[in-house]
């Protein structure tokens, strides 16, 4: 993988920041994130795709559809969720597939799961799914891996191979203990170490899972207690990142070659860390809601490029963002 | 001083209510002993308050959720005292803590959420 990412420094992750969630393309450098506004982006994806010939990969995240959530944070989140299915039906080019980062439903119930089934039928490919913890809350999570689990291991993890990438869905969300964190247990982690051994290091890797992989803000539970295991296994590959949902809003990080994202929702938002005296839904103006919800675009030009996320809401802003002031 | 004031204020029903009901004090008495065996947890904000509850022998405890998302209450014993199904908004689950002991408990969603009931 070349090094470009010399000029990578403070003032530009600060500005890459204040891109997230306004609309912006991400491209992953060596395992370092660059922003650019997404009009920029789209510019340079057109010629990209002047150019012809170009075999790239692309798929779409969901997260956090909470089918069966109606407090005042949003009544209809059947509504949402189609407004958001929508987005991705829309896209000029069709991702190969879609990733459901968890908590489809919000209280595991069958009628929940019918409808997710029944809106997200809506697309033509495939889609991935990784429970999150509203999703196993009755009957040890039986009724989720039956309908979504087929031919996972455990509690619905798993791995497959899409264009030259590496995609592992991990599951952190059952077995948690008393006053701890998301977990992803010693049956996984060992099922990681083998899946991963046989891949050699340049195989990009993409690793999705409910809770974020990384300690985001532990006093809420947002972290995983063992994902320093897994990240392990995963160090000697040169492109590794880590698409998360939970926490209900963009957010990312970048250690070495590691680069984690997490999602917006499309159900409702939650506060920043330590915003508010919960992570609890969190209301907003009707008319903003759909400027926090949304879903991630994802692609690698090809194999030996650097994924680009790309966070789109379910309604742009109206205006352009505000020049940043740095 | 507030204290005081309560306990003056429910002498003062159970005066009156032993007064003008005659015949009728012996349901006034088993209703007040029955209030004094039972207690309650509420879930606010991903917590339970109180997150220590000491009661007596033979009270029961219920927690109610007050949250926009669901709990549980899930003992966290080896065997297992006690666990809820599902709360969600509003809904209730109740034990009877029948032996003295201290009952530590989490709520399985959100384990960040514990809360120990002390039974003396």
């Amino acid at each position: 993988m070349k090094n470009d990412d010399k000029d990578w420094d403070r003032r530009g992750f600060l500005q890459c920041m204040a891109w997230v969630g306004t609309g912006a393309m991400w491209t992953m450098a060596s395992g370092v994130l660059k922003g650019m506004p997404i009009e920029q982006a789209a510019r340079g994806a057109m010629k990209m795709s002047g150019m012809g010939g170009m075999s790239g990969l692309r798929f779409a995240q969901i997260s956090d559809s909470h089918i069966g959530f109606d407090k005042p944070a949003n009544t209809d989140v059947t509504a949402t969720l189609r407004a958001a299915i929508a987005k991705i039906k829309a896209a000029p080019e069709q991702p190969s597939f879609v990733l459901h980062t968890g908590d489809l439903t919000h209280l595991s119930k069958p009628s929940e799961f019918d409808t997710l089934q029944q809106v997200l039928g809506e697309l033509s490919m495939p889609v991935f799914y990784v429970p999150g913890e509203h999703d196993v809350l009755e009957d040890d999570g039986k009724s989720y891996l039956q309908r979504f689990g087929k031919g996972t291991h455990g509690a619905g993890w798993q791995s497959f191979d899409q264009g030259g990438v590496h995609f592992i869905g991990l599951v952190n969300v059952v077995n948690l203990k008393a006053g701890g964190l998301g977990s992803l247990g010693d049956e996984q982690l060992e099922w990681l170490e083998q899946d991963v051994k046989r891949l050699t290091s340049s195989t990009p890797m993409v690793v999705f899972a409910h809770i974020p992989l990384w300690s985001v803000y532990p006093e809420w539970g947002w972290g995983t207690e063992d994902s320093a295991r897994a990240l392990a296994y995963l160090k000697r590959f040169g492109s590794v990142s880590v698409l998360n949902g939970h926490i209900h809003q963009v957010m990312q990080k970048v250690e070495g070659h590691v680069s984690f994202h997490t999602a917006m929702s499309t159900a409702f938002p939650q506060p920043a860390p330590g915003s508010a005296p919960s992570p609890g839904p969190m209301k907003v103006d009707a008319d903003r809601l759909k400027k926090v919800l949304g879903i991630s675009r994802m692609s690698f030009h090809d194999v030996h490029h650097p994924i680009a996320i790309t966070d789109v809401p379910l309604e742009e802003e109206k205006k352009t963002a505000a020049t940043v002031g740095l | 001083m507030r204290r005081t004031v309560t306990i003056a204020s429910v002498a003062a029903v159970l005066v009156l209510g032993m007064g003008t009901l005659g015949p009728g004090q012996k349901s006034v008495v088993a209703s007040a002993q029955e209030k004094t065996s039972a207690a309650d947890v509420k879930i606010d904000n991903f917590s339970f308050g109180p997150a220590v509850l000491t009661v007596k022998v033979g009270t029961t405890v219920t927690w109610t959720n007050r949250d926009d998302i669901p709990h549980t209450v899930v003992s966290t014993d080896d065997p297992q005292m006690f666990k809820s199904k599902v709360l969600d908004t509003d809904e209730k689950f109740s034990f009877t803590f029948s032996k003295a002991g201290t009952y530590p408990y989490f709520c399985s969603i959100h384990p960040k959420m514990t809360g120990r009931i002390v039974v003396g």
